[in-house]
């Protein structure tokens, strides 16, 4: 069966972003910037299914200007098969996204769509259940552990109060959390072959997609900063100090 | 206006979270009323009767919404939200699961994890693991919103009389089906409603070590939570995880004990009243947003700070 991951470009996440001066926007010039570990925990899980003979095709798609080919190739890199580039170099919101995988999920008649649950830089947590929504499908999301067997898949979710388990009937889309598993490296050979790997390029356009925003930002600000206290000698201070001083004890 | 909140509940009881969450819908104005799909949930409606501020219940009960799959209460929140100027719900793992399906569902872009109400269709949330606040405006005709529930205080569960009426909306999507879980037991607690919070992280080297944080809890009523580090060495399970993709806490006061303060686990906590770190390295990040450090062994201190108690 075959499989299709999105994967995202943003902002790799050892760096701390900051809000240009003007406050219109983050400040993304000259940051590095990676696959949203989130995806690639997904194409692992999708490279982990076709190791086990599951799957037999893994299709990775991504959204945005030229460079997200870049993360598209990492993907290829870590063992999908071939790439989907939607370009645009306007803004993309989840909704637009999840109706351009829509649009991709009909050509390419994956039986399950793997995503992360959320990327670090919008932290929307969105895309995967609006395009289960668009397509009609199950969705487990949060996964933390995924097992497909005669037309079904079952995923167990990490919720508020523990672990959940679904079972979801094919095609059907996933979206992983952290402790679903733990990506690989990329080898050099591999990404030297990633290099030869099929990728082709569509536009929200072509698509039939209407990607026009709905949401406007309007401002952009660094949090409340908050001050640093002060360091206290033992336990005894700490004590007195949470009893009479923060009198939170 | 009026705006539709979901309420967060497991057949049984009202979770606190839906009162936060009535909470922002304050903050916007306008009619509210309070949506709790369920089956077998008569006793929760009463409940969201109750609450101050809320004009009407809305009750659906039926064995499609016994778990709350978002295949099936998503397709109902879809067919009664057109009716609403917002739908609002918490920013809970279930929040989160359903409430993106029932906005592509009515076409329209959800705004996630609101922590303040500038008007009716202007919102501030945190993006960029909470290193950004971003003010966003929504042009959608109906407004889809999530609640991070600790930004705002829980309106009172008591001193309202709304009517509750049944809906008879029985959505069964009938692709997906619960197969089981295996919730946390504890006395202790909920980590997101405790008043104190004492969490530990990978310097609390392994699971039985949590012993000395749970015996500290104990004496202090305590919830006890864990770092994103802690978690994924097994350590402790999943739902102890508080941080930007675990849970958000704001208690009043919260101890974090061998926490380095990694900018994700400060996303999830750095809004509690006052910060305590126990660490034996001076120089982690964790002391930049601690009221009270201590900068010492935790086997030392930890045990030594319960019988102080």
């Amino acid at each position: 069966m075959k499989v299709l991951v999105a994967v995202k470009r943003v902002v790799d996440y050892n760096v701390k972003v900051r809000p240009k001066a003007d406050g219109t926007d983050v400040d993304t010039a000259n940051v590095k910037m990676s696959i949203n570990p989130f995806c690639e925990i997904a194409v692992e899980e999708a490279v982990r299914l076709k190791e086990k003979g599951v799957v037999s095709e893994i299709v990775a798609v991504s959204m945005g200007p030229k460079q997200c080919q870049e993360q598209i190739r990492t993907a290829l890199a870590l063992g999908a098969d071939r790439g989907i580039q939607v370009e645009t170099d306007a803004e993309l919101q989840p909704l637009a996204v999840a109706k351009c995988l829509k649009a991709i999920v009909d050509k390419e008649e994956p039986q399950l769509v793997i995503l992360g649950k959320q990327s670090i830089d919008g932290d929307n947590n969105q895309t995967g259940q609006m395009l289960a929504a668009l397509a009609g499908m199950g969705q487990g999301t949060f996964a933390s552990e995924v097992n497909v067997a005669d037309g079904s898949v079952k995923v167990t979710r990490e919720v508020d109060g523990g672990l959940q388990t679904v079972e979801l009937t094919l095609p059907a889309v996933v979206t992983t959390d952290l402790r679903l598993n733990e990506p690989r490296y990329a080898s050099l050979p591999n990404i030297m072959k990633a290099k030869k790997k099929p990728l082709d390029t569509t536009t929200p356009e072509d698509l039939g997609v209407d990607i026009a925003p709905r949401t406007k930002t309007l401002k952009v600000e660094p949090p409340a900063e908050r001050q640093a206290g002060i360091k206290v000698a033992d336990v005894a201070e700490l004590v007195e100090k949470l009893k009479s001083e923060a009198k939170v004890i | 206006m009026s705006i539709l909140v979901i309420a967060e509940h497991d057949n049984a009881e009202l979770k606190g979270a839906t009162l936060n969450t009535i909470a922002a819908a304050k903050a916007i104005g306008g009619d509210i009323e309070v949506l709790v799909a369920g089956s077998g949930c008569g006793a929760v409606a009463e409940a969201a009767a109750k609450v101050e501020g809320v004009s009407k219940v809305l009750a659906a009960d039926n064995a499609a919404y016994e778990h709350q799959l978002a295949e099936n209460v998503a397709k109902l929140v879809a067919d009664l939200g057109k009716n609403y100027s917002h739908v609002l719900a918490p920013a809970t793992t279930t929040g989160k699961n359903m409430l993106p399906r029932a906005a592509a569902l009515l076409d329209v872009q959800p705004i996630s994890d609101i922590i303040a109400v500038e008007s009716p269709d202007t919102f501030k949330r945190p993006i960029y693991a909470g290193n950004v606040i971003a003010t966003v405006q929504s042009s959608d005709a109906i407004k889809v919103i999530s609640v991070r529930t600790t930004a705002f205080d829980a309106v009172a569960a008591e001193g309202g009389s709304a009517a509750v009426e049944s809906v008879d909306i029985a959505d069964d999507a009938g692709v997906s089906k619960f197969v089981g879980e295996e919730l946390a037991e504890s006395d202790r607690p909920e980590l997101t409603a405790a008043k104190v919070v004492i969490s530990g992280g990978r310097g609390m080297q392994n699971g039985d070590n949590f012993e000395l944080l749970y015996k500290v809890a104990d004496k202090l009523g305590a919830a006890v939570g864990a770092s994103r580090a802690a978690v994924d060495a097994g350590f402790v399970p999943n739902d102890m995880q508080v941080g930007q993709t675990g849970k958000i806490v704001a208690p009043d006061l919260y101890i974090a004990v061998g926490i380095s303060g990694a900018i994700q686990h400060l996303a999830g906590m750095k809004d509690s009243k006052v910060i305590v770190a126990i660490n034996k390295d001076e120089e982690a990040p964790i002391f930049s947003v601690a009221d009270y450090g201590l900068v010492a062994d935790l086997f030392d201190a930890v045990p030594e700070l319960e019988t102080k108690l």
